[in-house]
C-alpha cells in the first residue's frame, strides 16, 4: 500500500437519481393521461388562492386533485378539500422542496384514472424547488406584485426552469412602485419561452386568460399521442447536465 | 437551504465509487457547480464534515469549481460562456441578438477524487 495519492474518476451528476425518477414518472402521467403542474413561488405569493382560483375557473371542464407540500402544517390542503376537490398533503419535514420521489409517493393516495390535473404546490421557496425535477408535465411559478419587481435577478434559476409566470396582486400594482415591464424584460431574458399573465387570485383579474392557456396545454396533453407532448423548459435545460 | 440532500448524495456517490477500491481515505472530492446553482460552498462543506465522520471520507475537502452559464443564440448559433450576473444582460457578440436560450448552468458534477 503506497502513500501516493491515487485518482479516482467519478463523473457522475448529482441529481441524476432524481432526473431519472422524474423521467419515469412524466412517463407514467402520459399513459394515465394525468396533467402535472408543479406550481411554486415564495411564501405568502398567493398559490393556495391561486390554486382554488384556478379550479374554480375549469372544474366543469377538468377533474382536479391537489397535492400540497408543506414542511409542517395541513391548512392548504384542508382549503383545497373545504371545495370538494380530492387533497393530499405531503410534509415535508423540514425539506424546502419536493423532488421526484416525493410527489409519486404522493401521487399514490389518488386515483389518476379519475383525474384530468393534479396540482402540485410546492414548498414555498423560490431557490430550491427549481433545483429538483418534480416529474410535472409544466412548471409554473408566481411572483406577486409586493415581492418586487428585482426578483427575476436575484432568483435566475426559477425564472428558466418556468413555462409560465403569473405575476399575481396585480391589483397591488397602483398603490408599489413595481416596475412591469423592466420584470417582464428581465424575466424574458432569462427564459424567451415563457408565458406571462397577470391576475388576481383576490378580484379574478386575468384568470380568464391564464385559465384558457391551461386548458390548451392540458387539451394538448390528454390528446396527444405517447410521447409526443412537448418536453417543459426547465428538461431542455437538462441537456447539458452531463 | 437544500444543501444538506445534495450532500447527502455526494458523499452516497464517493463511497460507492471508494468501495472495492481498497481506500483508506478519501482527501479531496473535485466537483463543478453551476453558475445557476444557489448553493453555498461554505455549507456543503460544514454538512459534508457533519455526515462524513466514521467514514473513509472524513476531512475530505471539497474543491468546487462554479462553472459559467452557457448561453446560445438561435439566430446564429454560437454558443458562448457568462456569468451568473451578465445573464440577464448578456447579448450574442457575434450577432447582437439579446433573445438567447440558456443551454447550460445548473450541472452539478462530481468530476473525481483524491484518495490514499
Amino acid at each position: 500500500m503506497s502513500d501516493a495519492v491515487r485518482l479516482i474518476e467519478i463523473k457522475e451528476e448529482i441529481h441524476a437519481d432524481n432526473d431519472r425518477t422524474a423521467k419515469a414518472l412524466r412517463a407514467k402521467l402520459e399513459e394515465k393521461k394525468t396533467f402535472l403542474l408543479n406550481l411554486m413561488s415564495s411564501p405568502g405569493s398567493g398559490k393556495t388562492s391561486t390554486i382554488l382560483k384556478t379550479i374554480e375557473t375549469l372544474r366543469d371542464r377538468f377533474r382536479f386533485a391537489v397535492l400540497e407540500a408543506d414542511i409542517d402544517s395541513t391548512v392548504d390542503a384542508e382549503a383545497v378539500a373545504a371545495v370538494g376537490i380530492p387533497a393530499v398533503q405531503l410534509r415535508t419535514g423540514g425539506f424546502c422542496h419536493l423532488d421526484a420521489a416525493m410527489v409519486t409517493k404522493g401521487l399514490e393516495a389518488l386515483d389518476l384514472d379519475a383525474l384530468d390535473i393534479v396540482v402540485v404546490e410546492n414548498v414555498g421557496n423560490l431557490v430550491c424547488p427549481a433545483e429538483f425535477d418534480t416529474g410535472a408535465v409544466r412548471n409554473a411559478m408566481i411572483l406577486s406584485v409586493p415581492e418586487g419587481d428585482d426578483k427575476p435577478l436575484k432568483y435566475p434559476l426559477m425564472f428558466t426552469v418556468s413555462d409560465v409566470l403569473l405575476v399575481n396582486k396585480i391589483d397591488y400594482l397602483p398603490f408599489s412602485n413595481f416596475d412591469l415591464e423592466a420584470m417582464r424584460k428581465r424575466a424574458m431574458k432569462l427564459n424567451p419561452q415563457m408565458e406571462i399573465f397577470e391576475v388576481s387570485a383576490r378580484t379574478g383579474q386575468g384568470f380568464e386568460q391564464w385559465a384558457s392557456w391551461l386548458a390548451r396545454e392540458v387539451s394538448d396533453f390528454l390528446n396527444s399521442a405517447p410521447g409526443a407532448s412537448r418536453p417543459a423548459i426547465g428538461k431542455f435545460l437538462s441537456i447539458s447536465r452531463c | 437551504m437544500h444543501e444538506l440532500q445534495i450532500t447527502e448524495r455526494i458523499l452516497d456517490i464517493v463511497l460507492k465509487h471508494a468501495a472495492g477500491q481498497k481506500v483508506d481515505r478519501i482527501v479531496r472530492i473535485h466537483l463543478r457547480i453551476g453558475a445557476l446553482s444557489d448553493l453555498e460552498d461554505e455549507w456543503i462543506q460544514r454538512y459534508f464534515d457533519y455526515l462524513s465522520r466514521g467514514t473513509v471520507a472524513e476531512n475530505a475537502k471539497l474543491a468546487i469549481v462554479r462553472a459559467n452559464a452557457v448561453m446560445r443564440c438561435p439566430s446564429c448559433s454560437s454558443s458562448f460562456e457568462v456569468g451568473r450576473e451578465e445573464l440577464a444582460s448578456a447579448q450574442c457578440p457575434d450577432c447582437g441578438e439579446r433573445e438567447l436560450e440558456l443551454a447550460a448552468g445548473r450541472e452539478y458534477l462530481i468530476e473525481n477524487m483524491e484518495v490514499l
